[in-house]
């Protein structure tokens, strides 16, 4: 699981201790964020969420086995220019755009599904995007980034779909009945990409897709993941679309609006989002589940809203991740889905127990309702 | 706004059957009947939710497929009782919902004025920063019929609003649905299964047995005992209380 860093090139005991001094830096900017999440109703949750992220960012930038400083960087060090040009933007801007756009996929999804524990990894989205890529290397060996990430997207769309057709034909919708199918789905599509993969041996080429890692991210080889920020802007203009269609289709219907067509254009912005981040970084769990739903504990469910604390909030997880990842056993570096595993699992049961105390009562009242209609 | 031979089939078997009714301007309209009998179709026909296997419902003399859904939803509001409970919306963010159909996610200084208006009529302003998945039943309905008034349309479908809440809440909201029809002038069509209050609260009450119109009148000459007998098939007694037939049944 150990990946060597495409920069390790040189490596002394001085960057030992600059990571070090990186994780006190960063657990002292993290503590006061968690205080500062009680202030919901105004914008200084999203004002320190993104100071946080900016500080995190530049922390990120010199972090690294080459030592990269500020003030050489302004004296106009040609190395370090090249450095922080091919490679440490490149995975910063990587991180952010995974980040953002994981969590924001999460959001749309649990929203348009009106169940607070469907996203990309419980969807079947994840596992239907890295089926699209090992077809565009099955049918196209020399496909380029851009055509693996259409295979991606049109398998992730088609995946999505199919999962919440299942879902809204299914008779009883509990809480956990739903994400369970989509694990199941998800599972099913994974083992067909397995079986493909060892028949035609690419076993090799397909892992990296399965397991998340910035280490391979270098200028010329990631852009594709921009195009998270015109799918977030989209999605923050049909925020209240998505809303209704949340309450329910009698609910869209009553103010005018066409419930199939919201729900499945949502659900192909959240799509295609997954897929620019799959095919640029692989699969990255548990983002899109656990940010929007920590998010909303604070700050409820209207998207115009949270959207901008949850995109942010989701950038600082997948920071932290990194710095994680990237310092613990540097100057090597852990693939940064072994930590955003470990990590997101660890709230995810936190997530549940508290969603199953205080969602149940709701739940039983609607099925009340359900009975005697 | 009528209905002309309207029928709804599901799965081989005929829900509503060819039904004929006109609705009464300005007046209280409730639908009564038996489990079964077909009279949430009916509401769900006439308000678009559902699609009719034959006939039409006429809206202000076009069929009501035909209207383009936004502007019906300036026109004429449904409220049901599917919606999402769980979703954590302030009752501020729900009413405004009611605004949509006017002018999308940008509401205007005089929507917001109409919000207002919505929250204090139906007396919610000092929780209208609440969750509304924190509220009570009785509470969450009055934010729910606080959104269909800042939508602001003459017509208001309300399908069995009295659902789940308990004797002071439900005529606490019986005496809202009063005040809508007499204050602002609207057209009110309720699904009821509690007869009384559909008897000491509409003006015209249309009941429904085996998916076809049983009775369809003013509450006087439907509220009779022999007429509620053959509808529900139990025994009844009629009693007048401050001029209204109020029924007895055992």
């Amino acid at each position: 699981m150990i990946c060597k860093n495409l920069e390790m090139t040189a490596m002394t005991i001085e960057e030992r201790s600059i990571a070090n001094v990186g994780t006190f830096f960063m657990i002292y900017l993290i503590s006061p964020w968690g205080r500062l999440l009680d202030l919901s109703k105004n914008y200084s949750s999203t004002i320190v969420l993104l100071i946080s992220a900016i500080a995190l960012s530049v922390l990120s930038i010199f972090i690294g086995v080459i030592n990269l400083t500020p003030a050489d960087l302004l004296a106009g060090n040609f190395d370090q220019m090249e450095i922080l040009v091919i490679s440490r933007l490149p995975r910063l801007l990587a991180i952010l755009c995974t980040g953002i756009g994981m969590s924001v996929a999460g959001l749309i999804m649990q929203q348009l599904c009106m169940n607070k524990f469907v996203s990309p990894t419980t969807g079947a989205t994840i596992s239907s995007a890295q089926f699209g890529i090992l077809l565009a290397l099955l049918f196209m060996p020399s496909s380029t980034i851009w055509s693996r990430a259409i295979f991606a997207a049109i398998c992730a769309i088609l995946g999505t779909w199919i999962f919440v057709w299942f879902v809204q034909r299914i008779q009883f919708k509990d809480v956990i009945m739903v994400p369970l199918v989509g694990i199941m789905f998800g599972n099913v599509i994974g083992g067909v990409s397995g079986y493909l993969a060892y028949q035609y041996e690419m076993t090799q080429a397909v892992s990296s897709w399965l397991v998340g890692s910035f280490s391979t991210i270098l200028q010329g080889r990631y852009e594709f993941v921009y195009l998270v920020v015109p799918l977030v802007i989209i999605a923050f203009i049909f925020a209240n679309h998505f809303n209704i269609v949340g309450m329910g289709k009698d609910f869209s219907q009553n103010l005018g609006i066409n419930y199939n067509f919201v729900l499945f254009m949502g659900l192909s912005i959240a799509a295609m989002i997954t897929a620019s981040v799959v095919v640029v970084v692989g699969s990255i769990s548990y983002i899109g589940l656990i940010v929007p739903n920590i998010v909303a504990m604070f700050k409820g469910d209207k998207i115009r809203g949270t959207l901008a604390d949850t995109a942010l909030s989701g950038a600082l997880f997948v920071l932290t991740c990194d710095l994680i990842a990237r310092v613990v056993i540097a100057p090597y570096e852990l693939p940064i889905e072994l930590i955003v595993g470990i990590l997101g699992s660890l709230i995810f049961v936190a997530i549940l127990a508290y969603r199953l105390n205080h969602g149940r009562k709701a739940i039983g009242r609607r099925s009340a309702e359900g009975i005697v209609q | 706004m009528f209905a002309k031979n309207l029928t709804k089939i599901y799965y081989g078997k005929t829900v509503v059957d060819s039904v004929n009714f006109e609705i009464p301007k300005g007046k209280v309209l409730s639908l009564i009947g038996p489990n079964g009998a077909g009279k949430s179709t009916v509401m769900g026909m006439i308000s678009r939710l559902v699609a009719s296997d034959a006939g039409l419902v006429d809206f202000e003399g076009t069929a009501i497929h035909k209207w383009k859904s936004r502007d019906l939803s300036k026109r004429l509001a449904i409220l049901t009782q599917t919606n999402n409970i769980q979703m954590k919306l302030t009752v501020r963010e729900l009413v405004s919902f009611g605004r949509f159909p006017y002018s999308g996610s940008h509401l205007t200084a005089k929507d917001i004025e109409i919000i207002d208006q919505a929250i204090g009529y139906m007396e919610l302003t000092q929780m209208q920063e609440q969750f509304i998945d924190e509220l009570s039943g009785g509470q969450r309905q009055r934010a729910y019929i606080a959104m269909v008034i800042a939508q602001d349309t003459e017509y208001v479908l309300l399908d069995e609003p009295t659902n789940n809440l308990d004797i002071y809440h439900a005529t606490n909201m019986m005496k809202t649905v009063r005040r809508m029809c007499d204050e602002l002038g609207k057209t009110i069509i309720l699904v009821l299964h509690e007869i009384n209050y559909a008897a000491f609260y509409s003006d015209y009450i249309c009941a429904f047995v085996g998916g076809r119109i049983a009775k369809f009148g003013t509450v006087k000459e439907v509220m009779t005992k022999e007429n509620l007998s053959e509808i529900y098939g139990v025994n009844f007694e009629i009693q007048e209380v401050e001029g209204k037939p109020l029924s007895i049944y055992y």
